[in-house]
């Protein structure tokens, strides 16, 4: 990963919002977005800068869902098992996509084009079972649209 | 000043005051688990919760403050269902493994659930499968126990300022962790141990040597040579059920030899012998110009904090081994000699009221002996433990004395086990290096009591020396700064990483009572009082081990065996 990527919208945040505790959230979400997780040298950066132990940050990164200090694949599956999701079958859609990628929930695969993920309530409620791929949401999920939603990303 | 009345009782207090605490003015303890005195309330458990009239939620009142006019109930039939039904709910889910739980005589949870009277417990929930996090030497977390009441996070990050523990993940998933998840072992971590004492329930232990000395002393082949930190006399009593405070030196040196140690010694020896190596190089460093303040070294959980927070004032560190590794390195090579014991077949144990000892003794340098110095370390609560195991009456036993040759001690290696009593032996020494008169008033107040820092001014033949204490790594934070900012006015600095020094070490009887590592402190200085020699230069087993064997203070042999250096380590 390139490191000016994360550092320039890092120090842009800093110099917009000062360097303080408050500050660590927007600037994780930036390095986010930026390298898709959030590297160590970044973690040591924001250590530095905003005097905040490292395991504070990593409290903070464990708690959002959107943040993760995983290499993540292209595509970013994040499945919802919140209970409405849940008592709408997610656990049997999770099974398809663990199988037809080959890897379980919380692993990248290993030509790191797909990254799995299990998260909390994504506000979809209405749309349950529900997921997201990167920023695209996909509602109302059965065994079989899934396979085809992934067949088509595997192509 | 507010008024409010608590149970029916009018009581008066200082604005800002806590409910908890304006109730204690009228004789009611709230029952409570994640609060604990000494640390900020954070309200996570509301085992604490009170009616407050008009207000339709239960208030958390360890955090509450009072109010003009406030009406409160902390026993109305609404909160003591409330209550159990929290205590219920935490036990539903917690890994109650109690006949065997290292705490099962000391735990929060458990007296909480028999005083609140929680007879069954209607719900079943799912029981953690965590890993134990085993990656220190010194310290182990069970994070199947924990019960998620932060005490151990805030003791780490607000009195310690060391930050290694902190809460992750969230919802169900929520535990305290280090970074990474990498464990203790690979983070800053000082091993205080002071995580231990705030943890209310059996989550953080120290990691036992007990069975490793039991085999030790059944193995006839092996010598076992035993030394007792300071503050044993002071604590080890108290653990074994006699009243804080309770002198028990004699008592204890009779348990271990009826323990089956073949020689009992004294880590008090060595502290007499660190003084001598220690003020002989404070004097050297203000005569020769050297680096200044020469700051104290016999703590390991200060040195393990300095090498990752402060790597750049290792020049300012004494060189000096703490008094257990001198003594380890002492025993296998001063002490086989004298005795005809072959080094290898000797096994060095020590008694010590910390968990940072335990990283200490296994340190790569610390074999100047040829030999691991010190094979095991025990904690104040492990070796009461073997007492137990072995059936001593502890308490009716007869004193008996340490063996001389490494066991006899001054008072002034006796006060090391409160925060200024290495200051205070130094300078008693250091004054007569200088002067070649003896300090006439040989108690030094100023360094004496429980304040966080301390500071004193030593007139020595007309040098003004300037010293200064402290205690806790949050306090130690406050005085190093001073010396990084090259704005430090003093000479000589001790440090000590617990609050209390060792008398508050991270393997003493669990608490974290001020008062009581206060009570400790002041059986100290009492033996100090009655003891023959008070000067460490007194000691004639000390003037014995440099005419007979290290020659002088800072000589090549003491070179050799009793100094050391240091190694500047990361932070992740
Ligand atoms: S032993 Fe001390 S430094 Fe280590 S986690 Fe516990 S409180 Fe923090
Ligand atoms: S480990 Fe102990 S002190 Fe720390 S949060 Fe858990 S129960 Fe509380
Ligand atoms: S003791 Fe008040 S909320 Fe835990």
């Amino acid at each position: 990963m390139n490191v000016s990527v994360w550092k320039t919208k890092v120090d842009e945040v800093l110099k917009r919002s000062g360097k303080s505790k408050e500050t660590l959230l927007p600037c994780l979400e930036v390095i986010q977005e930026a390298c898709g997780y959030i590297p160590q040298e970044a973690i040591t950066y924001l250590r530095e800068n905003l005097d905040v132990p490292s395991i504070d940050i990593y409290g903070v990164i464990t708690f959002y869902g959107m943040l993760t200090t995983k290499e993540q694949g292209k595509y970013v599956i994040r499945i919802c098992d919140s209970l409405p999701c849940y008592l709408n079958k997610s656990d049997g859609v999770l099974g398809v996509i663990e199988k037809e990628l080959g890897i379980e929930a919380g692993e990248t695969s290993a030509d790191r084009q797909f990254t799995l993920e299990v998260v909390p309530c994504l506000g979809l409620c209405d749309k349950a079972p529900a997921m997201m791929i990167n920023d695209k949401i996909y509602g109302n999920l059965t065994e079989q649209s899934v396979k085809k939603i992934i067949a088509e990303l595997n192509c | 000043m507010v008024t409010l009345t608590i149970n029916g009782k009018q009581v008066t207090v200082l604005e800002g005051t806590s409910i908890m605490n304006a109730a204690k003015q009228v004789h009611i303890n709230i029952p409570h688990l994640c609060y604990l005195e000494g640390l900020e309330p954070e309200y996570h458990c509301r085992v604490c919760g009170v009616e407050i009239e008009g207000e339709p939620r239960l208030a958390p009142s360890c955090v509450r403050q009072v109010s003009e006019g406030m009406k409160v109930q902390t026993n109305s039939a609404r909160v003591r269902r409330a209550r159990r039904m929290i205590v219920e709910l935490l036990l539903a889910d917690h890994y109650t493994d109690c006949p065997t739980c290292e705490r099962n005589q000391t735990c929060e949870l458990l007296k909480l659930a028999f005083e609140l009277g929680v007879k069954e417990i209607r719900f079943e929930g799912e029981k953690p499968h965590y890993e134990l996090d085993e990656t220190s030497p010194a310290i182990i977390r069970d994070p199947n126990k924990c019960v998620l009441c932060g005490r151990c996070v805030r003791v780490c990050h607000d009195v310690q300022t060391v930050s290694v523990i902190g809460f992750v993940n969230r919802g169900l998933e929520t535990m305290v962790s280090t970074f990474m998840e990498n464990g203790l072992g690979n983070v800053e971590c000082t091993n205080c141990g002071q995580c231990i004492h705030v943890c209310p329930v059996g989550a953080i232990k120290e990691k036992s040597a007990v069975d490793e000395v039991w085999a030790a002393l059944a193995d006839l082949e092996k010598h076992v040579v035993v030394q007792e930190a300071p503050v044993m006399r002071a604590s080890l009593g108290e653990e074994l059920g006699l009243p804080a405070g309770t002198l028990v030196a004699g008592k204890m040196h009779a348990a271990l030899r009826r323990l089956g140690f073949d020689t009992v010694f004294e880590t008090n020896f060595s502290a007499d012998l660190t003084i001598m190596e220690e003020a002989s190089e404070l004097v050297k460093r203000v005569k020769e110009g050297g680096v200044l303040p020469q700051i104290t070294s016999c703590c390991p959980g200060w040195i393990t904090f300095m090498e990752h927070f402060y790597p750049d004032l290792i020049p300012n560190v004494s060189t000096c081994k703490s008094p257990q590794q001198m003594f380890g390195a002492l025993s296998k090579t001063y002490y086989a000699e004298k005795a005809g014991i072959d080094p290898a077949r000797i096994v060095s144990v020590s008694i010590m009221p910390c968990t940072a000892k335990k990283f200490e003794t296994q340190r790569p340098e610390m074999a100047d002996s040829g030999f691991q110095d010190v094979d095991y370390v025990l904690t104040t609560r492990e070796l009461a433990r073997m007492i137990k195991e072995a059936g001593i009456d502890f308490a009716s036993l007869p004193d008996e004395p340490a063996e001389e040759l490494m066991g006899l001690y001054s008072g002034a290696a006796t006060i090391f086990g409160i925060t200024g009593g290495v200051m205070e032996a130094a300078l008693r020494t250091a004054y007569k290096l200088v002067t070649g008169k003896e300090l006439e008033k040989i108690d030094i107040e100023p360094v004496r009591g429980l304040d966080g820092i301390k500071t004193a001014t030593l007139n020595v033949d007309g040098l003004e020396v300037e010293v200064a204490v402290a205690h806790g790594l949050g306090n130690a934070r406050k005085v190093l700064d001073e010396v990084r900012a090259g704005k430090s006015p003093y000479h000589f600095i001790e440090i000590m990483a617990c609050p209390g020094g060792c008398a508050g070490g991270g393997g003493q009887p669990i608490g974290f009572d001020m008062a009581l590592r206060g009570i400790r402190g002041q059986t100290l200085y009492a033996e100090d009082r009655q003891l023959p020699y008070r000067r460490s230069h007194d000691n004639p087993s000390i003037k014995k081990v440099y005419e007979d064997y290290l020659k002088e203070p800072l000589g090549e042999k003491s070179h050799h065996l009793l100094h050391t250096k240091y190694t500047k380590r990361e932070v992740v």
